[in-house]
């Protein structure tokens, strides 16, 4: 039996991520500890390299429809990469100073970035799971880096154990729509759909299904392990766990929900927008007592993601195109935010306290400033990124007729603003405390770049928002 | 009728060593059941026609993951019974949750049933036992069809293997590391030292 060749070059960015880390695992196995330093600069650069492949490439399917490449696919793939390649630049000065660094780290972020590109681009439920599974077991020892912390190892066990759990759920469902549809590709399972209609069977499976992937994106009620592996894995792998892994997982929960399952949009529909009002509400309240700016974050990212899915339960073109547009923001002022926590150093010991941010706006005023804008965004107040992410998803939910998912949301990101603003007054009014060390080179330029990019987001909106259109239209 | 009685023991013999596995108080004792399982479940494998998934249970199960357990078992000094104290107390409510999950089980599949046409739709049939034996089937479905799967999965195993390395190996000075080019480059004159001993002095 003859089989001609699926088309590779269209996963030609995902293929050279895979060669490139297998020779950055070569280049560290074989240089020892003294290579490191190359190996996250290189891995840094082959991420921006796959970015541009990504850009650059063309659009279509290929493995017989289970790998899909289009413009929703790249657009999310392009912002996965750029959220990697700012983890791996943010982590060498860090991990160096705290004595963990070992060329592992950047390969294991760039594998765990490969399984990213194919959740995004999964069309298939094995697609989906390998992917899934390639990117947390990447994530889970990642976590647990710092292995002489005991925080550390502790975040990564909790992590796995979770982990492992939600992938079970996630897998028992999916075998659930196997069982009912016949099919694992995505458009057999929507043709199955459409033609049985509404079954128990399909239920089950897509409350499994989405059971499982809102563990990844931490959405209540599966978001317990969020606060404790973002306090306790080191900070740079934060830095990393709340943008690009959230980000894909999101864009994989678009696809499946709006692919697979469009059909049965009545049975997914209730339990997205449960669980994105859920998470809008816990995320606001649950933040307002923490101290430890990275359990903050972690409570934070929580809600953004609840915002995040206000646009998936409105299930519409305009909702995609909020999702796309929030993710854009939040990666920004994630990025932003985390090099300043990754920055608070006094007399060589880093804090997570809120508290030491006190005064920052006269020891160091333009990180001060910086900071400021991306907490006023993080809060959604005009005219920075954060307003429009929100502004976009409400109003898709409006036009949805989903209306009370709009308001409990609007209200809820009022209550948020307070912990946000609460930042900001102890940096601005408080009595100063020590200067932290001089930030880092890099540190600094993460933060203007994406300080700037978050205040002048209204002028590059335009063309960003046309791309953001486009890829958006894709999956309709 | 050979088949059915066939049939019948292996699948006797799978439920009784299951319920032996998690009963017997010895751990080592659960191993060799839970071994035992895997063999009869092979059987039972091998009377379906799926002589491929049979031979890899022995294999991967038996012969490395159950024997895996078994040295773990051996090694860690684990008091089970000590483990097990709280069992009688937490009984009732454990036995309270699974009779939930069984109604709940029951509710479900007294409702559901398989869409008759799934099997019809199938991504990717089965091919006639006849023609193509099952090991051939499932190598031209995995290299062709799966074959993106298939690297993924290849490279999901290489992230544990790197995970485990970097979580676990150390290090030390004090450990003392085989060098080979050393050892090859080894000559009579390092190797080999001659001490004139005087006769009835000793060394």
């Amino acid at each position: 039996m003859m089989t001609a060749l699926p088309d590779f070059a269209l996963a030609g960015p995902e293929i050279l991520l895979a060669a490139g880390a297998l020779v950055l695992l070569m280049l560290g196995a074989y240089g020892g500890e003294r290579r490191a330093g190359l190996v996250s600069g290189l891995s840094a650069l082959l991420l921006v390299v796959a970015a541009v492949a990504v850009m650059l490439g063309r659009e279509g399917t290929t493995f017989d429809g289970a790998f899909v490449v289009d413009g929703f696919a790249r657009f999310v793939k392009v912002l996965v990469l750029i959220g990697s390649a700012l983890a791996v630049v943010m982590t060498q000065r860090f991990a160096v100073a705290e004595k963990f660094f070992n060329f592992e780290l950047p390969v294991l972020i760039v594998i765990a970035t490969i399984g990213m590109m194919l959740m995004i681009s999964a069309n298939d439920l094995i697609g989906v799971y390998l992917g899934l599974e390639l990117q947390s077991l990447a994530l889970y020892v990642v976590a647990a880096f710092h292995r002489d912390d005991g925080r550390s190892t502790e975040a990564g066990l909790k992590y796995f154990v979770l982990g492992a759990l939600s992938s079970g759920m996630l897998l028992y469902g999916a075998s659930l729509l196997y069982g009912f549809t016949g099919h694992t590709g995505f458009a057999g399972i929507a043709a199955a759909a459409t033609a049985g209609g509404s079954s128990l069977g399909l239920t089950f499976g897509i409350v499994f299904v989405a059971a499982g992937i809102a563990f990844k994106v931490s959405a209540v009620p599966f978001h317990m392990w969020t606060p404790d592996v973002y306090e306790g894995a080191p900070t740079p792998v934060t830095a990393f766990f709340a943008a690009a892994p959230k980000i894909a997982a999101m864009a994989m929960f678009v696809r499946v929900v709006l692919e697979a399952l469009g059909p049965a949009h009545v049975e997914w529909q209730q339990i997205v927008a449960f669980m994105s009002l859920a998470s809008m509400v816990l995320g606001a309240f649950a933040a307002i007592g923490q101290r430890n700016i990275k359990r903050l974050m972690a409570y934070s990212s929580i809600g953004h993601m609840g915002f995040a899915l206000v646009g998936l339960a409105a299930g519409s073109e305009a909702g995609v195109y909020g999702i796309l547009i929030y993710l854009v923001t939040y990666l920004a002022m994630t990025a932003g935010a985390f090099a300043v926590i990754l920055s608070m150093r006094r007399d060589g010991v880093m804090t997570e306290d809120i508290d030491s941010l006190a005064g920052l706006s006269r020891t160091n005023p333009a990180v001060a400033y910086l900071l400021g804008i991306i907490l006023f965004s993080l809060a959604g107040i005009p005219p920075f990124a954060g307003f429009f992410g929100k502004y976009f998803v409400f109003a898709a939910a409006i036009n949805a007729g989903l209306y009370w998912l709009a308001v409990i949301g609007i209200l809820s990101s009022v209550v948020g603003a307070y912990y946000y603003l609460r930042i900001v007054k102890i940096m601005f009014l408080d009595e100063p405390a020590a200067a932290f060390e001089p930030m880092g080179g890099e540190m600094k330029a993460v933060l203007g770049v994406t300080g700037l990019f978050v205040a002048a987001f209204a002028l590059v909106l335009g063309p960003l928002g046309d791309a953001a259109l486009a890829a958006a239209k894709t999956l309709f | 009728m050979i088949q059915a009685l066939f049939f019948y023991l292996f699948a006797a013999v799978t439920i009784a060593s299951a319920v032996m596995v998690i009963s017997s108080r010895n751990p080592v004792h659960s191993v060799l059941f839970l071994i035992l399982a895997f063999v009869n479940a092979a059987g039972l494998f091998m009377l379906a026609g799926a002589e491929f998934l049979a031979l890899l249970l022995i294999v991967v199960y038996v012969g490395a993951v159950a024997v895996l357990f078994l040295f773990v078992v051996m090694m860690l000094d684990v008091d089970f019974v000590e483990l097990r104290q709280g069992f009688m107390q937490y009984l009732p409510i454990g036995v309270l949750i699974g009779l939930i999950f069984l109604a709940e089980l029951l509710m479900v599949a007294g409702a559901w049933v398989f869409a008759p046409e799934a099997t019809a739709t199938a991504s990717a049939p089965i091919p006639d036992p006849a023609v193509v034996s099952n090991t051939a089937a499932l190598g031209q479905l995995l290299y062709t069809r799966y074959i993106y799967f298939f690297q993924v999965a290849g490279l999901v195993l290489l992230v544990a293997m790197i995970g485990a390395i970097t979580l676990t190996l150390r290090h030390r000075a004090s450990v003392r590391r085989q060098n080979i080019s050393a050892q090859v480059a080894r000559t009579r004159a390092t190797a080999i030292e001659v001490k004139h001993v005087e006769p009835g002095r000793g060394l």
